[in-house]
């Protein structure tokens, strides 16, 4: 649990998720994070210069982009004097960034922060290859006709093969697993099948169609306009055509030709922004706000890289044990949608008898996880996973669902590429 | 060294600077006394060497913003005028040929006389602040250069950039300045001291154009390119109305050949310039001007950062976009999010052609802001209404303003044709609701009419003008009533155009009429631009001198609206309205005299009705909302020149003729008591 002074959620607000369609979307990563922070901050009753601080997380901003919390910060008006950094734990940097702010205002360093995520993952660069960089530099430094000609017998046509800085991303650095595969490994070592992952994916699909229909989103997701005058009012991702029949039909990408996981039943690549608004008892005091929630506790876990999608098992047991809680005694959860096969795996292991004696120092399995307790309205599979926002987004979304149903405590969690989970458990305010 | 009242001389151990703060003036002018202290200075200079100088102005952010226009007036004859330009001739030869290395610092607006003493020095180095404007606008006076800058800018930048300049009055910004060739060197601030020095130890050679400019000195090139220019000027301004530029083209084109000659016939020429009717007019109109600037530069100092504006149609579009261009944060709200969507798009497509630089459109784009929710009502300094014209529609926004905003919020409406009294009966406080009525385009028309209702507070009325003037258009107050000032006096201009269709007469011919008058655009098109369904419906508010015009109706009726529709009174093609070469029926004589007296008898009827306070304004407002020949000087100042007498003659004959709708207005007398 928090030590320090208590961490409240006054508000929040996002994009909607924009799933990328192979070339660069109508936004950069900090364009999200303006066009979803101005309505959230022009909402409130104070002004954007009394933050205390804004603390952004992005897994891969642009060149342009350096320090894109300070970039979205000042264009948003929040002033000179108004710090702003920028944090990466890969797909868990939204959370960081809340849990950074946490931290600050636990400790009484801030009272009033923005903090969120944002990642522009349809931005993200095609490299030249190293090999090449070092060529133009020979190239550049070439003074005589002689060493030009020199220089040009050099180059070779694989000095053009551009580096797809997504890919790069979405490969593990040290053991070289692609995300993907990671998922393939766990959903070997629990036995799970094809289909039960392509059912997880049309149902994410289904629960976000109908939360659409519902409107549940209105209060969550701002309209946001491009310059060629489209505006985009709700994830993009969603296919309600979705069915186990269609999915059946899709090659698995990663592990070829023989693998389960397919582009249908992982996360898709997508452009978006989530922030919220914390803030302490003093600055609610002085600002007139309302807590909405409290930020009760958070974790981060390592573990395997290669089994990456398993940690938010090792983050989320520590706070339960912390509380005392069983699985039940969680309200409602939001495990990231990374790829189905990695959110079943979690499930199976917190299920495990072996797994939690294990890997958690457990005496026995702790339970099943009520489906209908979990990812209510979608997730990364249907709604899309921009990595540096995902981990913000379903903070928000767990408390607007506890607000829903009149819920005390949700767990939001979610998988690391890297080989680390994050958790954070959010309590409505009682009274 | 003798004191100097507004000129301080400063000496570093190499370099003299000379400094021009003149007393009791905000922006530094080249008044006759100015020139003449610097004549002195010039003379004590004459024993003493330094290795360099530097003209730069006193005052901070500053250069010279022109000759003294307000010393124009006290020229009273020929020889007087005359003498004065030899003077300045004199003082701009005399720097220009100093033997050590001269250099004018320039870090604000350099303008005019300005730009004329910064040309007879070697060397320019202006400060890179992009609002500093540098030109020779003298055209706008009526007069051009007349301290030897029509020979210096053509000498340094080239015939055909430096005619564009001298003929279009047009300024630039200092990067432009450098590109086209006039300023050397272009730097930060902190850079400007530094620039100077270098450029007097460097000694690089004085700006020159292309050698092709050599052509020139040949008399038949002379004359080709001077009836291009004519054809150019032509185009824009008629030489009965203007006859500056024509004046500029035919000086260059008989001595260019020939420096000493082209600098004395400037001389003479601008001496002419000076005296005629044209130049006091617009001098007169520029007066006006800075009159209405006043008015929105309060005394008490007003802050205005956020406004809100309801309504995302083209004109709340166009008005957010000048607010966040001019630096203010917009929350632009409409009910409808597509609505939002074409206005951020508008919005865009504008500030990328007004700041050009992608970091400043971003910058812009994020102080305009599509505000879905309608939350940014809430801490705006002023509440902006421009929705529809509907008095359900205006009255509900105003009903919830008033609850949500702040209680010192400015309250306006934009609307042009519900009086202010029908929608402020739903505020508790219905003194807070003002009127503040852009003209479209809004980025073009430096017009607004600030509109008082019955029961609008003075202070609203004092800060909507006040706001105004923030965001750099000119406020004109005026009172509620049917259309206003400006739609008020152009609603029969354009319905008298409308009776001459009906009689037969071409729209071209009708359109020429006024023209050539010097009105900017024919009445035809005018009301095809405005719409004819709004024409229509002001019209039928405004019940002007009986009914509308039957052809009018006719044309609402077959959906043949104007410009919007492709068709109105003319085909419009790609937004030009497409005018047939016919001389077909027959001006009797007093088409000019129909369209402008029912023009001027409306202005005398505001007047009599109060609508504005003064003939001064009237003029002001006629000329910069409707674009009233400014050569004129004003509708009310023409009245003047022509003899009221005479000119209500001329209406009684037209009243005679044509009935009641030329009936004087009871405003003709009172001008005349």
């Amino acid at each position: 649990m928090h030590k320090g002074r208590p961490v409240y959620i006054i508000d929040g607000a996002r994009t909607p998720f924009l799933k990328a369609t192979g070339k660069p979307g109508p936004f950069r990563a900090v364009d999200l994070a303006v066009a979803a922070g101005l309505p959230l901050l022009n909402r409130q009753p104070f002004a954007a210069t009394d933050l205390d601080e804004v603390i952004l997380g992005c897994v891969a901003p642009t060149a342009e982009e350096a320090n894109i919390g300070r970039v979205a910060s000042l264009r948003m008006g929040c002033g000179e004097s108004t710090p702003a950094w920028t944090v990466a734990r890969n797909c868990a940097s939204g959370m960081q960034a809340l849990d950074s702010a946490a931290t600050h205002i636990a400790l009484g360093r801030s009272d009033l922060v923005l903090a969120g995520g944002t990642e522009s993952m349809s931005h993200a660069p095609v490299l030249f290859s190293t090999e090449f960089v070092a060529w133009l530099g020979s190239w550049t430094r070439s003074r005589s006709m002689a060493d030009k000609a020199r220089s040009l017998k050099m180059l070779k046509p694989s000095h053009f093969k551009p580096v797809i800085g997504l890919l790069q991303g979405l490969t593990d650095p040290v053991c070289g697993f692609s995300m993907g595969q990671t998922t393939e490994k766990i959903a070997h070592r629990f036995g799970l099948d094809r289909e039960s992952m392509d059912r997880f994916s049309v149902r994410s699909h289904e629960r976000l169609g109908a939360a659409i229909d519902n409107g549940f989103f209105n209060g969550e997701v701002e309209t946001i306009f491009d310059i060629r005058g489209h505006r985009y009012f709700e994830d993009t991702g969603l296919r309600r055509d979705s069915s186990i029949e269609k999915l059946a039909k899709l090659r698995p990408v990663f592990d070829r030709p023989t693998g389960l996981v397919t582009a249908g039943n992982s996360a898709q690549i997508t452009d978006g922004c989530a922030w919220l608004l914390l803030a302490s008892e003093k600055a609610m005091g002085k600002f007139g706000l309302q807590g909405r929630g409290l930020i009760a506790d958070s974790q981060w876990a390592g573990v395997d890289p290669t089994q990456m999608g398993l940690g938010p098992v090792h983050a989320s047991t520590p706070i339960l044990q912390r509380a005392a809680l069983g699985l039940d005694d969680v309200d409602y959860w939001e495990i990231n949608e990374a790829f189905a096969g990695q959110v079943l795996g979690c499930l199976a292991a917190w299920g495990s008898r072996e797994y939690c004696r294990d890997e958690l120092g457990l005496e026995d399995a702790l339970g099943e996880l009520d489906p209908d307790r979990l990812n209510l309205h979608g997730g990364g599979i249907s709604i899309g996973h921009p990595v540096g926002a995902s981990g913000a987004r379903i903070v928000l979304h767990a408390l607007r669902v506890l607000e829903h149903h009149q819920w005390n405590r949700a767990m939001a969690t979610l998988c690391i590429g890297g080989g680390q989970g994050g958790a954070m458990l959010v309590q409505r305010p009682s009274g | 060294m003798a004191r100097f009242r507004h000129w301080q001389i400063r000496h570093s151990p190499s370099l003299c600077t000379l400094s021009i703060d003149v007393s009791g003036k905000k922006q530094n002018v080249l008044s006759v006394e100015v020139i003449s202290e610097l004549d002195r200075i010039l003379d004590g200079m004459d024993n003493d060497r330094p290795a360099g100088l530097i003209i730069r102005s006193g005052k901070p952010d500053s250069f010279v913003s022109g000759a003294d226009i307000g010393e124009f007036g006290k020229i009273t004859g020929r020889e007087q005028a005359l003498d004065i330009a030899r003077r300045a001739h004199r003082v701009m030869d005399r720097i220009e040929s100093m033997p050590m290395p001269t250099v004018a610092l320039i870090d604000g607006h350099c303008l005019g006389g300005g730009l004329e003493l910064a040309l007879a020095c070697d060397y320019r180095v202006c400060c890179d602040t992009p609002s500093i404007r540098l030109g020779l606008p003298e055209v706008k006076v009526g007069i051009h250069p007349g301290f030897g800058g029509s020979v210096r800018l053509i000498e340094t930048v080239g015939v055909t950039a430096g005619m564009d300049l001298l003929l279009s009055g047009r300024t630039l910004a200092p990067l432009a300045a450098k590109k086209t060739g006039f300023i050397d060197l272009c730097v930060p601030p902190r850079q400007m001291d530094r620039a100077a020095r270098h450029l007097i130890g460097q000694k690089p050679p004085r700006a020159r154009p292309s050698r092709l400019n050599a052509v020139f000195s040949v008399r038949p090139a002379r004359s080709l390119m001077a009836r291009i220019l004519r054809k150019k000027v032509s185009a824009k301004a008629r030489q009965n109305h203007y006859p500056a530029p024509y004046a500029l083209i035919d000086l260059w084109e008989k001595s260019a050949g020939n420096r000493d000659a082209m600098l004395a016939a400037e001389q003479v020429s601008v001496t002419d310039l000076i005296l005629t009717a044209t130049s006091r007019n617009l001098v007169r109109v520029f007066f006006l001007q800075e009159e209405l600037k006043k008015t929105g530069r309060p005394a008490t100092r007003e802050e205005f950062r956020r406004v809100h504006i309801i309504g995302a149609g083209l004109m709340g579009t166009d008005i957010a976009s000048w607010c966040a261009l001019r630096g203010l944060t917009v929350t632009l709200h409409d009910r409808s999010p597509a609505a939002l969507a074409k206005a951020y798009q508008r919005a865009y497509g504008f500030f990328r052609d007004r700041l050009k630089q992608p970091r400043q459109v971003e910058r812009a784009m994020d102080r305009f802001q599509a505000d879905v929710a309608g939350t940014g009502a809430r801490y705006a300094d002023v509440v902006i209404e421009a929705a529809f014209e509907n008095a359900e529609v205006k009255t509900g926004v105003f009903a919830e303003m008033e609850k949500i905003a702040r209680p010192d919020a400015v309250l306006a409406t934009n609307t042009s044709s519900i009086p202010l009294e029908t929608i402020s009966t739903v505020l508790r406080r219905p003194g807070r609701l003002v009127g503040l009525h852009f003209f479209n385009p809004v980025a073009k028309m430096q017009l607004v009419e600030i509109v008082r209702g019955e029961k609008t507070y003075a202070k609203s009325v004092a800060r909507a003008a006040a706001f105004a003037g923030k965001i750099n258009r000119l406020p004109v107050q005026v009172q509620s009533g049917p259309g206003f000032l400006v739609n008020r006096v152009l609603m029969p201009y354009a319905l008298e155009a409308m009776e001459l269709l009906g009689e037969g007469v071409a729209p071209t011919l009708i359109d020429r009429a006024a023209t050539g008058f010097g009105m900017p655009m024919g009445p035809v098109t005018l009301a095809d631009t405005v719409g004819l369904d709004i024409c229509h419906h002001v019209g039928e508010t405004l019940g002007a001198g009986g009914p509308l015009p039957a052809i009018l109706k006719s044309k609402v009726d077959a959906g043949e609206l104007g410009r919007k529709t492709g068709k109105g009174f003319y085909t419009w093609k790609k937004g030009k309205p497409v005018k047939e070469k016919t001389d077909s029926g027959q001006d009797r004589g007093d088409l000019e005299d129909r369209l402008i007296f029912r023009y001027l008898n409306e202005c005398m009827e505001c007047l009599h009705l109060g609508i504005v306070d003064s003939p001064s304004r009237l003029d002001a407002a006629m000329v910069f909302g409707t674009g009233f020949a400014p050569f004129t000087g004003g509708p009310t100042h023409y009245i003047r020149e022509q003899g009221v007498e005479a000119m209500l003659d001329r209406l009684h004959g037209l009243h005679h003729r044509y009935g009641e709708r030329f009936r004087p207005s009871k405003g003709w007398l009172e001008s005349l008591g």
